[in-house]
């Protein structure tokens, strides 16, 4: 029997980049916040130590900072005609856990998604037609525009003291920069990082073909720099530890390094760690949230009441928790109906190895958003039409690190050990770089999360299940861009290539990418969306959702930059709901 | 298999240190450092300052090599025997067996890896997993290798002659290793590619870590690519685009040099 606390005026669930963003402005404007979190307690100067860091064993292979799937997984499958089972181990992408969440281990790739992006259905059917179009897509426009975020982008970006050039501001494009970004109000807040040998080889190359390559923004920031917040950084020192590794040198905007401080000052503020939210609680009618239900560390149940309650876990977990609260009608791909749950979306891998006859890269010289980058074949940069796919590819050269374990390169058809695998990975690993394509993948009805019949957590609820695969679409467009990659990489100079293409289903071992999206979108429609465009869920207007989750299809960029954007878009939303009450859109 | 007990190791594991779970660290921290609310007692509170406290951080606990807490004698020697295969000792440097894989591989086993304690292990386990669901197997690091050892020794005893792993030849051994690899070889009561596969993956792990784990004697993993280690800053290299790079590498418990007088 849950005991019950004293009433809060928000009730914040998960403290990772939205939940202390939220939780900050909120409790500054002297209402009473608590933060529900069910990891431990982590900061920089204890958890993050110089001097324990850069243990590639301990973080990267033993992941000791994420989400440990014994507390928490999902079950997986390909398609609805198999039968899922859980991800026992963690493998395709990595949930983060604790205080800041997968804001700690995140690379800090920082992007804002092009103005097309946010009107593809409409933007794709003017220019090619309702037939360019993929079969069984879900495809929807987003509810807000590029020109409704770009405020919200600048605010998240002067919050993470983002390093990077801008290509475009108030509509005047800005050499070195991305010609294809919409219209900024202003430049980053730091300049770009240095790059390395391979990305000058990269940017010539590029250049010489026509395209456009430019530094890519990184939260890893190359000079010091004090955010809004009054919260200090210092220049990033290249150590390649970002990934799956908490930063040392609060040189990788975090929560921990760019909110916290700031957010435990705050006299209204508390958050209690280790605490696993069970479900959000409904009145009667199930109209309103009259707070959650959660679970300590010594097993004890708890009520915390709440007059609004804000979800802010990571995007699958925040699908998961509507699903167990009965907020939203799931859906159900059989009749195509319900909305929580629909538009799972991921991304593409693809592109091609360089091996170089003589380079000296040190790879280990490295950061989680070093690189160089171009955009000449993202969103609709480029004409479809010949091609018969939609989305695009944001093709990076880029080292985020030269950990040996997991990094040790060599040239297709080496034996995978004895003595000529210990040559060729030293003759190797100084002389390869690699040309990437992260790209979109669209919504599907096939593509989509629900809970699964088997499996439980350890509290007995049942698991989220995953049924994913990649489509035809995303296929083509891949397999595109790994032959785009594979021409900027023979440009390059190399002696070598092998094109690395999408081939066979989605599976969850080798890690591809963390950037999950969608379950809980936002939209115009309540038949076809769980949010409203302020993130407020159609059903329950006391209730909003941040995140990833709320991505109507993803895009070919890292989300963290439209998570945080969408974030401060919501807040001004909340504000406006605290003063009146009631649904922000009426449906 | 009578007589091996599958889910324990040999000795009572090493007691390891309480952040392992993440709870026990948070507890006295809580007690020590945080303004408590009274009436909230399972949950750790944070409310008005950061919660720092001096020397807080968690170091691992360095593996002192000598003896093996999971290994028998028996399944050490094959395991030697094994990896110094897979990474060979020849004119680039110190094989897996000479960089102390073994002794890391042990110690492994002892800790939360080798009980899966971290892993979802929950059943029911499929027989007919799909290959894109990944680990569906009960079975933990422990029980494979407990198992798996035995299972090789005695396809080795029965198919070439009562000769046991260790007195194949070289070429005998490759040749047994690359079949396990490709799973063309049926070991009693044990699949051949699943203990190839932890042996493998445990060698690249041991080679490549941090020394303190045990394995990387002298940092033998990182010479060998070049790699140097923990130094944690490396803008003199972006300032040397295209350079080798000539400092020696450094573990998190500095180098063997800086002992010498």
């Amino acid at each position: 029997m849950a005991r019950r606390l004293p009433r809060k005026d928000v009730v914040i669930v998960g403290l990772g980049w939205t939940g202390s963003i939220l939780a900050y402005e909120l409790s500054r404007s002297g209402l009473e916040v608590v933060a529900l979190e069910r990891g431990p307690w982590r900061d920089t100067a204890s958890d993050f130590n110089i001097g324990t860091a850069a243990d590639e064993l301990r973080y990267a292979v033993r992941h000791d900072i994420f989400l440990r799937p014994k507390q928490e997984t999902l079950t997986m499958r390909n398609n609805p005609s198999q039968t899922a089972l859980p991800i026992r181990k963690w493998g395709s992408f990595l949930p983060g856990n604790g205080v800041g969440g997968a804001g700690v281990h995140w690379n800090g790739q920082t992007w804002r998604f092009l103005p097309d992006d946010f009107r593809i259905r409409s933007h794709m059917i003017e220019r090619y037609g309702e037939a360019i179009l993929p079969e069984g897509n879900q495809i929807q426009d987003w509810p807000v525009s590029y020109e409704d975020l770009e405020p919200h982008y600048d605010k998240f970006e002067r919050v993470a003291g983002i390093s990077g050039k801008a290509g475009n501001i108030k509509g005047e494009v800005q050499p070195g920069g991305n010609p294809f970004e919409g219209a900024r109000e202003r430049d980053y807040p730091t300049p770009p990082m240095r790059q390395g040998y391979a990305q000058e080889l990269f940017t010539k190359a590029a250049s010489g073909m026509g395209l456009h390559p430019f530094p890519r923004p990184s939260a890893n920031i190359s000079i010091a720099y004090t955010n809004p917040y009054g919260c200090s950084m210092a220049p990033c020192t290249y150590c390649g530890f970002c990934e799956r590794f908490g930063c040392a040198n609060y040189s990788k905007a975090s929560p921990q390094t760019c909110v916290l401080p700031a957010l435990v000052r705050e006299p209204t503020f508390e958050a209690r760690t280790e605490c696993e939210v069970m479900h959000v609680n409904l009145s009667g009618d199930g109209k309103m949230a009259t707070g959650v239900t959660y679970v300590d560390a010594s097993g004890e149940e708890w009520e915390q009441p709440g007059d609004l309650v804000l979800i802010c876990a990571y995007s699958l977990f925040n699908v998961r928790l509507l699903l167990l609260s009965g907020i939203g009608r799931p859906f159900d791909p059989a009749t195509g109906e319900g909305v929580v749950g629909r538009n799972y979306a991921y991304q593409t891998g693809s592109g091609s190895t360089a091996f170089f006859e003589d380079a000296k890269f040190n790879p280990f010289a490295a950061a989680g958003s070093l690189g160089a980058a171009l955009d000449d074949y993202n969103s609709d940069n480029f004409d479809h039409g010949p091609h018969g796919f939609v989305g695009g590819a944001n093709i990076t050269c880029a080292y985020t690190n030269g950990r040996p374990i997991l990094y040790h390169p060599t040239p297709r058809g080496t034996p995978t050990w004895g003595s000529a695998w210990k040559k060729a990975v030293h003759d190797t690993y100084q002389r390869v770089t690699t040309v990437g394509a992260q790209g979109s993948v669209m919504s599907y009805r096939n593509n989509y999360l629900d809970l699964d019949p088997t499996y439980k957590d350890p509290l007995g609820r049942p698991l989220m299940r995953m049924t994913f695969d990649y489509q035809d679409n995303e296929r083509k467009m891949a397999n595109w861009m790994a032959d785009r990659c594979d021409e900027i990489a023979k440009a390059m100079g190399a002696k070598t290539t092998q094109i690395g293409r999408l081939v066979g289903p989605w599976s969850v071992v080798p890690y591809q990418t963390t950037h999950n999206t969608g379950g809980t979108i936002m939209g115009s429609d309540p038949r076809t969306s769980v949010l409203n465009r302020y993130l407020q869920s159609w059903d329950v207007p006391n209730v909003f959702v941040t995140g990833a989750s709320a991505f109507p299809q993803n895009a070919g960029y890292n989300p963290t930059g439209t998570v945080g954007a969408l974030t401060y878009w919501a807040l001004d939303a909340i504000f406006d709901y605290l003063k009146s009450p009631a649904p922000l859109v009426q449906p | 298999m009578p007589g091996i007990d599958a889910r324990q190791p040999n000795r009572k594991p090493p007691q390891r240190h309480a952040s392992h779970s993440g709870v026990t660290r948070r507890s006295l921290l809580a007690s020590a450092a945080l303004l408590m609310t009274t009436s909230i007692a399972g949950a750790r509170v944070v409310t008005k300052v950061l919660p720092w406290k001096p020397n807080e951080a968690y170091p691992v606990t360095p593996v002192v090599p000598g003896g093996y807490l999971f290994f028998t004698p028996a399944e050490a020697t094959i395991v030697d025997a094994f990896v110094d295969r897979l990474i060979p000792t020849d004119e680039l440097g110190a094989g897996a067996k000479d960089a102390g894989v073994t002794t890391f591989i042990d110690r492994q086993l002892t800790g939360p890896y080798g009980g899966h304690d971290w892993l979802y292990m929950q059943g029911p386990f499929s027989a007919t997993p799909l290959p894109s669901q990944g680990l569906q197997s009960p079975l933990t690091p422990r029980q494979q290798y407990r198992l798996g050892l035995a299972a090789l020794e005695a396809y080795c005893k029965e198919s070439y002659g009562g000769r046991g792993f260790t007195e194949l030849n070289s070429d005998e051994k490759d040749k047994l290793i690359a079949a396990m690899e490709k799973s063309e070889v049926q070991f009693k009561g044990f699949s051949s590619r699943m203990l190839f596969s932890a042996l493998y993956t445990n060698t690249i792990e041991g080679y490549f870590a941090d020394p303190i784990y045990g394995g990387n004697r002298d940092m033998v993993g990182w010479k060998l690519v070049g790699f140097p280690g923990v130094r944690y800053d490396f803008r003199d290299v972006m300032e040397k685009p295209n350079q080798a790079y000539t400092l020696p590498p450094v573990s998190m418990q500095g180098r063997a040099a800086w002992g010498e007088r």
